[in-house]
């Protein structure tokens, strides 16, 4: 290939490096602030003049962000681990539409459901009168399977050689234990994909808190943060007594780190497992 | 991706078994119903709980749009509720937000469809000319990152850069000007909120047309830059040319579900800016319906918005089918 023109690597230097301070500055203001004294200057609105953990120690310190943080993550493992699980066995059970009568119906019934949604308020009265609201099972079991993911995870079941499964019937296995034994060590990277995809929906998950639970104890750390950051109600003062003494934009700003923090954290491993996920479903199509 | 995985279910449904058939379908004594029934007992148990779920959960809910047709009480239930015929839609079209809510959610589609959607095409041709391979690495590790960030999360860091206290408007202010308002203000709202989407999900929107160039053959840029070709026209020949089916699909999924505006987004702002500017459908069904305790009228705005939703999903497939495009199902 020939060289490119100057300018036109310049420009592009240019614009990408736009893109990225564009993406990258924000989430570096809310950091930096987060560490601002309750004197300091913020230099630019951005560099805090004294810097202090203040506002992390009175977050932490047993009040209402600690409790919704327990709730997240309870929530978040939970919900995986069982989403994940009931997933696997409906995409498994539904490879064998060809042998067990009925399945082919169960799976047009699973992908069906993903041309209409009943509607809010339907989805509402049935949890209500499952008499869920205001129960920690209302985060996860009205989400507890997305048929987008089954059918990934199917399609992924599918391509698993046939002989490989014979032969384990042959020594007498059945299919709970071909799929225990046999499909799932070899499905490894698919299960890790939906297992984070998951975790990621349920971590970040807001609207069904915000409609089923009733009672602020039990919120998870995203409606905290709507209810603290965005509609700006202090958090409950008597909980956390120093919140006064702390510059609230910090404290807010705390507040966001932490909930951001989970998925930093597992950011590595979600960029190559989800990008390769979403390519695996590109290419097989 | 839509296309690809369930046609991609379809698919494999028929090859892999195909084979099966073929040892099967020869041998004249087929075991009955009730014996192939019992020797599948454990596929049948463990499709059990994740069919539960979606009768419960996809299917039940179903039931409940006869509300729409109720003068609906919590406590009188289904059973006891009076029936209005068509009285909550008419109810609904003469709502005073009514228009408002419909003309929102066009014009936020709309304003998406025309400004987020190319962006995708835009930047993953760009990253895709970047001679270093640590640089590409790097960009598409930074953009794609918003796209795993809750809304919540995302709307404060906005918050925190452009709000009226922000770090931008701290800068104003130190230096003598006035703050910004573009996070409260309603006349500008529609465009903050596709800029947001912009900011979150470009990145990530890059992937699908990253996939359709890796699936370009080399030889075309080869034989083309022995034409003497440049790399513009190597990306106006070559490469557009060659995304063109899959931008025709998303472009035609999205339409489909044009009704679909960022629900959550929405919400979160609706007090800064006011339903004026915020109320989309969704919207108006959340706080209509379930925090109004007009339930009737909130069932029938969102069963509009589910019936229209689910024909121009319909429809949409339908489309993309007979330009051979592939389709959802």
């Amino acid at each position: 290939m020939e060289r490119p023109h100057p300018l036109v690597t310049g420009l592009k230097a240019v614009v990408i490096v736009a893109i990225v301070v564009i993406m990258v500055c924000p989430l570096l203001t809310v950091v930096l602030t987060s560490f601002a004294s309750p004197e300091a200057v913020l230099w630019f609105g951005v560099w805090p003049s004294s810097w202090t953990l203040s506002a992390y120690k009175s977050v932490l310190g047993g009040g209402i962000v600690t409790r919704a943080m327990t709730v997240s993550v309870a929530v978040t493992v939970i919900g995986t681990v069982a989403s994940t699980a009931v997933t696997a066995m409906l995409a498994y059970g539904l490879t064998r539409t060809r042998h067990a009568p009925g399945l082919r119906g169960v799976l047009w019934l699973v992908l069906v459901s993903m041309l209409f949604s009943a509607g809010i308020i339907p989805n509402f009265l049935v949890v209500k009168s499952l008499g869920l609201v205001d129960s920690y099972a209302a985060l996860i079991l009205p989400t507890l399977v997305s048929a987008f993911n089954m059918v990934v995870m199917r399609s992924f079941f599918m391509e698993i050689p046939a002989e490989v499964l014979d032969a384990a019937r042959i020594d007498g296995a059945n299919e709970v234990r071909v799929f225990w034994s046999v499909v799932l060590p070899l499905s490894r990277p698919v299960m890790a994909v939906i297992a984070l995809f998951y975790g990621v929906s349920y971590w970040n998950a807001f609207f069904n808190a915000l409609i089923y639970l009733n009672t602020p104890t039990k919120w998870p750390v995203q409606l905290v943060l709507n209810q603290f950051v965005l509609q700006g109600s202090p958090l409950d003062q008597m909980e956390n007594p120093d919140i006064g003494a702390t510059a609230p934009q910090a404290v807010q700003m705390a507040v966001v780190v932490i909930a951001t923090l989970p998925i930093l954290l597992i950011y590595p491993f979600v960029q190559r497992h989800f990008t390769k996920g979403m390519m695996l479903g590109a290419v097989k199509g | 991706m839509t296309q690809l995985t369930t046609s991609g279910g379809s698919g494999t449904t028929s090859s892999p078994a195909s084979a099966e058939e073929v040892t099967a379908a020869p041998r004249s004594a087929t075991p009955s119903l009730g014996t192939r029934i019992w020797r599948e007992r454990y596929a049948y148990l463990m499709v059990v709980p994740g069919l539960v779920y979606f009768l419960l959960f996809h299917y039940l809910p179903l039931a409940g749009i006869v509300i729409a047709f109720q003068d609906y009480s919590p406590f009188l239930g289904f059973a006891g509720s009076r029936w209005v015929g068509f009285d909550n839609f008419l109810a609904f079209a003469s709502d005073v937000d009514f228009a408002a809510t419909i003309a929102n959610t066009l014009v936020i589609s709309g304003l998406q469809l025309l400004l987020a959607f190319p962006l995708p095409i835009a930047l993953a041709v760009l990253l895709n000319s970047l001679l270093s391979e640590r640089v590409k690495r790097l960009v598409q590790s930074v953009v794609y990152l918003p796209h795993f960030l809750s809304w919540v999360i995302v709307i404060s860091v906005w918050q925190q850069v452009l709000g009226g206290a922000g770090a931008v408007s701290q800068a104003l202010q130190a230096a003598g000007m006035d703050p910004l308002t573009v996070m409260s203000d309603p006349s500008t709202f529609k465009f903050l909120v596709t800029a947001q989407v912009i900011w979150k999900d470009t990145g990530w929107g890059t992937i699908i047309f990253f996939a359709a160039i890796s699936g370009i053959s080399s030889e075309l840029y080869e034989s083309a830059a022995c034409d003497g070709a440049s790399a513009w026209r190597q990306i106006w020949h070559v490469t557009l040319p060659a995304l063109v089916p899959v931008i025709s699909l998303l472009a035609i999924l999205r339409l489909g579900d044009v009704l679909t505006v960022g629900f959550e987004q929405l919400l979160l702002q609706q007090p800064s800016v006011g339903a004026e500017a915020a109320q989309v459908l969704d919207t108006f069904t959340y706080f209509r319906g379930v925090r109004g305790n007009d339930w009737g009228i909130g069932a029938a705005a969102g069963l509009l918005k589910g019936i229209v939703g689910t024909a121009l999903v319909l429809g949409a497939n339908r489309i993309a089918r007979r330009f051979e495009l592939g389709g959802i199902l």
